[in-house]
């Protein structure tokens, strides 16, 4: 059984720290050894759910997020959550393009890049539980404890 | 972090910043529509010459910005992305709507 390794995250619910929480798990995947594709690929699911949870979940009030992060052989689980409004209907949400915000220009891609990024992209949520977001990559050539 | 705007006769170049997220769009966003309200602008350059990270709230600027440009008969550009940017320009869609060069075309060979 492989070791594995855990880190936490909890920050506050601002847009300045979209880049503070992809710049923290880029740093903490670095020991899979993985590829400059692989970090860019982390890179932009978790930021597009960190965002999520900033411009849906929240609304734009700041609360706290929390990014958990795991490391087991060459597989690394993120988890993204928030206790913000939840999502009525995820099926809906995670639909190409569509977006309840098109007045502020969201894209509608958020979960799409998410899909097209990771191996495993699964979520959890209901109206007025928060949302929690779960994905899985299989990350890096070799393995930190090979 | 500066985000320079530069206009040369009806061109916009917005120089994006090292990594064009929500927070970084936003402000991009605020700026260049004042820009486009306010002055006669035809096309806008996107430079991506510093740029390492964009996430769909980039595709959200780029795609709101060739909405507004579209209905006054310009266009869109982006220059010297990087292989994420591409990336991200081609999975969205948006290469098919913009033109994507590696240098900023001569003013006048612009179609």
């Amino acid at each position: 059984m492989k070791d594995v390794n855990e880190m936490r995250l909890e920050f506050d619910s601002r847009s300045c720290n979209e880049g503070f929480a992809r710049v923290a798990v880029a740093a903490f995947m670095s020991q899979m050894n993985p590829t400059l594709e692989e970090v860019d690929d982390v890179k932009t699911a978790l930021s597009e759910a960190v965002t999520n949870s900033v411009v849906h979940g929240y609304e734009g009030q700041v609360k706290k997020i929390t990014v958990e992060c795991r490391i087991q052989g060459q597989e690394l689980a993120l988890m993204v959550a928030d206790e913000g409004c939840g999502i009525e209907n995820i099926r809906q949400a995670m639909e190409p393009l569509f977006t309840t915000k098109p007045e502020a220009e969201r894209s509608g891609m958020g979960f799409s890049f998410m899909e097209a990024f990771m191996d495993q992209v699964r979520v959890e949520s209901a109206p007025g539980q928060g949302t929690r977001v779960y994905m899985k990559k299989r990350v890096g050539r070799t393995a930190c404890d090979q | 972090m500066e985000h320079p705007f530069t206009i040369a006769g009806t061109e916009l170049v917005i120089q994006v910043p090292k990594e064009l997220d929500h927070h970084n769009a936003e402000r991009i966003r605020r700026e260049a529509d004042r820009l486009l309200g306010e002055r006669n602008i035809r096309s806008i350059v996107f430079d991506f010459g510093r740029t390492g990270f964009m996430d769909s709230s980039g595709v959200g600027l780029i795609m709101g910005r060739y909405k507004t440009i579209r209905c006054l008969g310009g266009k869109v550009t982006a220059i010297r992305a990087n292989e994420q940017v591409r990336r991200i320009l081609t999975l969205s869609g948006v290469y098919k709507v913009i033109d994507i060069c590696e240098e900023e075309p001569k003013r006048g060979e612009m179609r």
